[in-house]
């Protein structure tokens, strides 16, 4: 089984941001980065799939700068047999310009399956897995959070706001990974060593034309600060007044 | 004078409230560009166009219906190429999708399929001349986005619930299309939808939410956030992930970060500390409220009104009080 796992590298959202004097941008200063949320879930099921229905490949792929090899040899460290790094300077925010690069990159592969993180936890859009099933017209299920496969074909559940649909979809197909589908692995100390001598290449990025740009950055306004307005439950009847009178909420 | 469309969200048979968010944008972007006519496209079972006269009210000129005994679910396929279809052959300004699970997975695929680009998870927009300008929550609500769209024409997700349904009657005649490609031919089915709880409010819906957090100490202890939700009335039930990843909630009751990211009009929290993961998904909360042990919790930084002490004292204490409220109310 041929896997390949698109992982974005993203900002630690642990940070405090401020905004580049472009104002289009985040100011790097200091800025550390990880692998997306839920491209750690996806890696994680693309592992135990190729464990599970092994023998198998499977390919870390990530678009942007040199920088993102970091999390490209965290893929090898967590078990992932090579890694591909799609060049750029600059990761466009265009969920489309991103899925023709990968596009390009996968349509040749033989994957049995492309799996992607349901969005990227900075830029929050959400779109390129779709995009890029779109673009190679192959079957997409997004957001799932169980996976089933059997003899060529699979069965997702996707969670659905107050309900879930079960999903059936022929090989090979593209999948948006969700959360609590399973939980990342950390790498060995033996995957580190190994993953220094897996192969990972680096060539340019194909980007599609973008057409939609960041115009402006601004951080939001601060919360105001918050207020303890008492202690214990004799508090209660203060609490209530004020969301009455106050914040007008109930 | 330009044309919008709005793509009408359905669930077992019936339009979905998001439905109506996307048509009340599309209506606001007609209007704003001179009053063009807005259309809706509305797919499902034999018998969903009774529901496009509903789609006039909130100001449908046209609404175009796809019935086929093949969709009775959500067909990702079948939508994707009815829905872009329709909109290669109208010369529409803008579309108008929601962020919702359904249109999350649906928007970008029709923008594929058009070679257009998409901006998701909407909070405002403005349709200019030459662009549509959109404003996007990323980077876990820290940082606010402002997307220009150059493309035409515009797609947009719309985050649900931040645009409130108008009334603004129009005639919503009805015209009828045929699926793009046969049911029956999908590669990807939807083959069950279950319906988790048919009395419980969604996160996404509600305008008060009730989260619980370690503080509870125990799953069954969930039973007071629970009565204090049922006290309110019109209250759902939230959770941290530290107490979806333990299993005392399902992991869909999660907010956060790679949970819910939800913006009620009250937001109360119960026994959370406050770790970044979780503001991340709730710190646009109109109103937040925390009850904690301790004092020097992060969750207080950003709580309007917080109360230190035993939760097991004060939450009951609070439904009693809620009870009486609300009674009166």
């Amino acid at each position: 089984m041929k896997i390949a796992v698109c992982i974005k590298r993203v900002p630690d959202m642990e940070m405090r941001f401020s905004i580049a004097t472009d104002r289009t941008s985040l100011d790097q200063t200091g800025m550390k980065y990880e692998m997306g949320d839920f491209d750690g879930y996806a890696l994680e099921v693309g592992l135990q799939l190729a464990e599970k229905h092994g023998p198998g490949e499977v390919v870390v792929v990530s678009l942007g700068p040199d920088g993102v090899q970091e999390i490209l040899r965290k893929g090898l460290a967590m078990g992932a047999t090579r890694a591909v790094q799609l060049k750029v300077d600059h990761v466009p925010f265009d969920g489309l310009a991103i899925a023709s690069a990968l596009a390009e990159e996968l349509r040749s592969g033989g994957y049995d399956l492309i799996l992607f993180g349901r969005m990227a936890t900075d830029t929050a859009n959400g779109t390129v897995g779709a995009m890029t099933a779109e673009l190679l017209d192959l079957p997409c299920v997004t957001g799932i959070s169980q996976l089933e496969l059997a003899d060529g074909s699979g069965t997702a559940r996707r969670d659905l706001e107050g309900a879930s649909e079960s999903v059936e979809f022929p090989l090979p197909a593209v999948l948006t990974i969700d959360e609590g589908i399973a939980r990342p692995r950390l790498a060995s100390l033996k995957g580190i060593m190994a993953a220094k001598k897996k192969p990972l290449e680096t060539r340019p990025a194909q980007l599609g034309p973008a057409s939609l740009i960041v115009q402006r950055m601004e951080l939001p306004a601060d919360r105001p600060p918050g207020r303890i307005i008492g202690e214990g439950a004799d508090a209660v009847p203060e609490l209530l007044r004020l969301l009455q009178t106050e914040a007008k909420v109930l | 004078m330009s044309t919008f469309l709005a793509f009408a969200e359905t669930r077992a048979g019936g339009l979905r409230k998001v439905a109506f968010e996307a048509v009340t944008a599309a209506r606001q972007a007609a209007d704003s560009t001179g009053g063009g006519e807005v259309h809706a496209v509305l797919l499902g079972a034999p018998g969903m166009a009774q529901h496009a006269r509903a789609l006039g009210r909130n100001g449908a000129d046209l609404v175009y219906v796809v019935e086929h005994s093949g969709l009775e679910r959500y067909n990702p396929e079948v939508y994707a190429a009815t829905v872009s279809e329709r909109i290669r052959s109208g010369q529409y300004r803008a579309a108008f999708f929601t962020a919702s699970a359904e249109g999350r997975d649906l928007a970008p695929r029709v923008a594929a399929r058009l070679r257009v680009s998409i901006a998701s998870d909407v909070t405002e927009f403005e349709v200019q001349n030459d662009a549509v300008i959109a404003q996007h929550p990323g980077y876990t609500g820290k940082v606010n986005v402002t997307l220009k769209l150059t493309g035409s024409p515009a797609l947009i997700s719309l985050r649900p619930g931040f645009v409130t349904p108008a009334e603004q009657p129009r005639g919503a005649r009805v015209e009828t299309l045929e699926p793009a490609i046969d049911p029956a031919a999908a590669r990807v089915k939807v083959t069950e939808l279950t319906q988790r709880s048919t009395t419980k409010l969604d996160l996404g819906e509600a305008s008060i939410i009730v989260s619980g957090g370690r503080g509870l100490r125990a799953a069954e202890n969930f039973k007071l956030v629970e009565d204090l939700a049922a006290a309110i009335g019109n209250a759902a039930v939230g959770a941290t992930r530290a107490v979806t990843d333990d299993g005392w909630r399902p992991a869909t009751d999660q907010i956060g970060q790679t949970g819910r990211l939800v913006s009620p009009d009250l937001y109360i929290a119960v026994g959370i500390s406050g770790a970044i993961q979780h503001l991340a998904g709730m710190r646009t909360a109109k109103t937040i409220v925390a009850i904690n042990k301790d004092k020097d919790a992060p969750i207080f930084k950003i709580a309007d009104y917080g109360i230190v002490g035993d939760l097991f004292e004060i939450v009951p204490r609070l439904t009693d009080e809620m009870k009486k409220v609300r009674s009166h109310g």
